[in-house]
């Protein structure tokens, strides 16, 4: 162990030192959708089968996910946590969607039958637009990497709940919140 | 005569989610592979992937006709990086015989949020990018090489990526045919 530091005369500057950046539109969606295509095969020689590699694929979006809600808390809503379940829904909708996308999620419902269900409707994910899905591999859907993002989103907020993808009216995320989270938030009104 | 495209790659999106998705990548990388070198070794490769395809994209785009020098080869990597990363990196530093030269990056948004800890100091967390030019270089038909002289994760001033001309590939017949 060193106990004293070595001064090599360069200073390392943190991310913490810096400025928040601010979103930047600039990279070209093509530069993305290559990477993607990096991280998606990656990923499917690590596993053998496809809910394995949807499960990988959310656990790499579960990491960006952690890394955006403080990102956009600060930068966006001035420091100030949602507490309430449909705020924090419609703030994924647009905040989290804007900010990844530069757009709104094409839709927010809520279950008739079940109370701790909600769905947010994307007709035409970016992650989707550039792979081409073979039949043996059906249900594959590579939205799974964003349902791992709102999955940690909601997580680290203080909303447990689990995110699946679906192919349903393009590609659907279903949200099923613990059952305490939907008393919790019952309890307030 | 094919028009050139208009409004080239009008769609944009944000470097957070660029910058953080390249993030979970080196991250998952780190946990399987445990050794820098190795993580290093991965991301060339896996860039080398990304530019054997990026230079169709590129080449469709932009309608470039084939490079007669490598001060040529410098501008057209300069304004690849303009189209895909929102960045001009500024061509420094030539050497005697024109053969090599630096791009220096005052941004880079692969390494937006990142700080490196002191364990992973050997870690060359933008290597993705030599690779990709590597291997777009390779397609039409220019064997070079990139290297990173500098890094700005490293307590650097700036990113410096120096790129060497090795050789002109030539086209090989193929076995058998005359």
């Amino acid at each position: 162990m060193d106990l004293f530091p070595v001064f090599t005369g360069k200073q390392k500057i943190g991310p913490l030192d810096r400025p928040l950046p601010k979103v930047k539109y600039e990279i070209s969606v093509n530069a993305f959708a290559f990477l993607f295509s990096e991280v998606v095969q990656y990923c499917h020689s690590k596993v053998y089968t496809v809910p394995e590699l949807q499960k990988k694929l959310s656990e790499m979006g579960y990491h960006i996910g952690q890394r955006m809600v403080d990102l956009i808390f600060l930068r966006e809503k001035n420091f100030k946590r949602e507490t309430k379940l449909i705020n924090m829904l419609i703030f994924i909708k647009t905040n989290l969607w804007k900010t990844l996308f530069a757009k709104d999620a094409d839709k927010l419902e809520h279950s008739n039958d079940d109370p701790t269900t909600y769905y947010i409707i994307e007709s035409d994910p970016i992650v989707n637009k550039y792979i081409s899905y073979n039949r043996d591999k059906g249900s594959l859907n590579c939205a799974s990497f964003i349902g791992g993002i709102i999955e940690a989103v909601l997580n680290e907020t203080g909303f447990n709940a689990k995110v699946t993808v679906h192919w349903h009216k393009g590609t659907t995320f279903m949200i099923k919140f613990d059952q305490a989270v939907i008393d919790r938030d019952k309890a307030k009104e | 005569m094919a028009k050139p495209v208009k409004n080239v790659d009008s769609k944009k999106i944000s470097s957070d989610l660029f910058s953080l998705t390249y993030g979970s990548l080196v991250f998952q990388l780190i946990k399987d592979y445990e050794n820098p070198e190795d993580v290093n070794k991965q991301l060339e490769r896996i860039g080398y992937n990304i530019g054997l395809r990026l230079i169709e994209d590129f080449l469709a785009k932009t309608n470039t006709p084939r490079c007669f020098d490598f001060k040529d080869v410098a501008d057209k990597i300069q304004s690849a990086f303009r189209m895909y990363l929102g960045i001009t990196p500024s061509i420094t530093n030539w050497s005697q015989g024109n053969d090599e030269f630096s791009l220096t990056l005052e941004a880079n948004p692969l390494a937006e949020f990142i700080e490196l800890p002191d364990h992973l100091i050997n870690l060359r967390y933008s290597n993705i990018l030599p690779g990709i030019i590597r291997g777009a270089l390779e397609m039409v038909q220019i064997e070079a090489k990139a290297w990173f002289l500098q890094d700005y994760l490293k307590g650097d001033a700036t990113t410096e990526l120096r790129i060497k001309f090795i050789k002109k590939l030539e086209d090989v017949m193929p076995q058998g045919e005359d």
